[in-house]
């Protein structure tokens, strides 16, 4: 069973559906005794990274994904989600994250050519810089949508994918049992599915 | 590179998709979870749900279809028609939308642009404009086109996205039904202007209609379509084709 962390930041409407679709056995869940029951965890997320970081914290399930990650527990962060696995976000501010993974977020405001807008909006192609095995359904370039206007940076040990915008964005990371999507894959058809697929399969 | 996105648009009243189809292998032409379906499984990039019912029992009858095609489509959603308060933009975001179209509503009380906005996020919010030519200048039209507000276009856009309006959907009168192409000369002016996503739309008669927008406005996001999508005079898998093979980045 897979847990998808429900801590009150964003829909998830479009995810528990899409889990559906591939079979997949999931609740959604703000109970930290069925998190660590779960088989993996989906960390959710979109929004602002301080309200969200603050909801997490508030509600305590931060030390709970924390806990079951560094146990060995499959995480899986999508888009803010993905995120707040880094230590900080420099969104409005600066703000610390899970620490789960090494490297901060920080706007493309000034950090991409100024003639591309702002957000990253739209279907780009994945550039698989390493392999995985959430990449086992899917193929070199396929697109994957995108919304975002800040990303992941200095956190080369665990890109695994990238996305062209202005320069190599940060698309997808992986340490371990740890992972994150910058897109999202409830909103990057069939590709997207797979990628869910993919992680639901894991051991 | 961000790809260039093909939106197939479907009107909706009480629970039926208004312009029929010839599809082949479509049973139900005006069901709109089957040709929600169909579109995704050709390659549309996204889709736009608008309803145009008036009575609430067809509200109704749109949010279970939104339901429905959210449960089982999985790319992006927007809708639009009938949104007047946030209230509403909360309606249609529960049942799976990603992305809320104001057209009507913002004209009657502008401040709804800022207030979704700040709720939902900019990236949430799209505004949605019917565009004329009247006396030399480009006004904003209500009720589908059929009111002339008086008010001007390229400022009222300006002032949406200052707002909060992340993406605009620019749909010309002048052009629209005509199917002689895309109103190049105000999708241009309304490019140079914001720096979010513009959709184009009002015009497309054919593949060529699509190689011109792409060709003429390189910072244009979109091309959208209803009736040329739904009568299959433009299958999307050839379009998307050739407008690769015309050097624009495309999702195949």
């Amino acid at each position: 069973m897979i847990a998808i962390i429900d801590y009150g930041v964003g829909n998830l409407f479009s995810l528990i559906s899409s889990f559906k679709k591939i079979g997949a056995d999931i609740t959604v869940t703000a109970d930290p005794e069925v998190i660590k029951a779960a088989d993996g965890i989906i960390l959710p997320g979109v929004g602002a990274f301080e309200d969200a970081a603050k909801k997490l914290r508030d509600t305590g399930l931060d030390k709970v994904v924390i806990a079951e990650a560094q146990n060995g527990k499959k995480l899986m962060g999508i888009c803010l989600g993905m995120q707040m696995l880094f230590e900080k976000s420099f969104e409005y501010g600066e703000h610390k994250g899970l620490g789960l993974l090494k490297g901060n977020i920080i706007p493309m405001q000034n950090t991409i050519p100024n003639n591309l807008k702002i957000p990253h909006i739209g279907w780009n192609a994945l550039h698989l810089t390493r392999d995985s095995e959430i990449f086992k359904y899917i193929n070199a370039n396929d697109c994957v949508y995108f919304v975002h206007s800040y990303y992941a940076a200095d956190c080369d040990d665990s890109v695994i994918a990238t996305a062209e915008y202005g320069k190599e964005l940060t698309a997808a990371v992986q340490n371990g049992n740890i992972f994150g999507c910058q897109f999202h894959p409830e909103k990057s058809g069939e590709v997207g599915l797979n990628i869910l697929r993919a992680f639901c399969e894991m051991e | 590179m961000i790809t260039k996105r093909i939106i197939p648009c479907l009107d909706i009243k009480n629970g039926r998709v208004v312009k029929g189809t010839n599809f082949k292998g479509l049973n139900d032409v005006s069901d709109p979870v089957e040709l929600a379906r169909l579109y995704s499984a050709v390659g549309a990039d996204e889709l736009v749900f608008y309803d145009i019912t008036a009575s609430f029992e067809g509200r109704q009858l749109f949010t279970d279809i939104l339901t429905r095609v959210a449960s089982e489509i999985f790319i992006p959603l927007t809708v639009g028609g009938g949104i007047n308060t946030v209230d509403d933009f909360d309606r249609v975001l529960k049942c799976g939308a990603d992305k809320v179209s104001v057209n009507s509503g913002a004209i009657k009380n502008p401040a709804l642009i800022g207030e979704a906005a700040r709720k939902y996020g900019d990236q949430c919010v799209v505004l949605s404009v019917d565009v004329k030519r009247v006396d030399g200048q480009f006004n904003v039209c209500a009720l589908g086109g059929r009111e002339d507000t008086g008010i001007e276009a390229i400022n009222w856009i300006k002032q949406g996205v200052e707002s909060g309006a992340g993406e605009v959907v620019v749909n010309s009168i002048d052009t629209d039904g005509v199917k002689q192409g895309f109103d190049i000369e105000l999708l241009k002016m309304v490019c140079d202007t914001v720096n979010v996503p513009v959709i184009a739309s009002g015009g497309a008669g054919g593949v060529q209609h699509f190689i011109d927008l792409f060709k003429a406005i390189p910072t244009i996001d979109a091309g959208l379509a209803a009736s040329i999508f739904h009568f299959g005079e433009v299958a999307i898998p050839d379009l998307k084709q050739e407008l690769k093979n015309n050097g624009i980045v495309m999702r195949l």
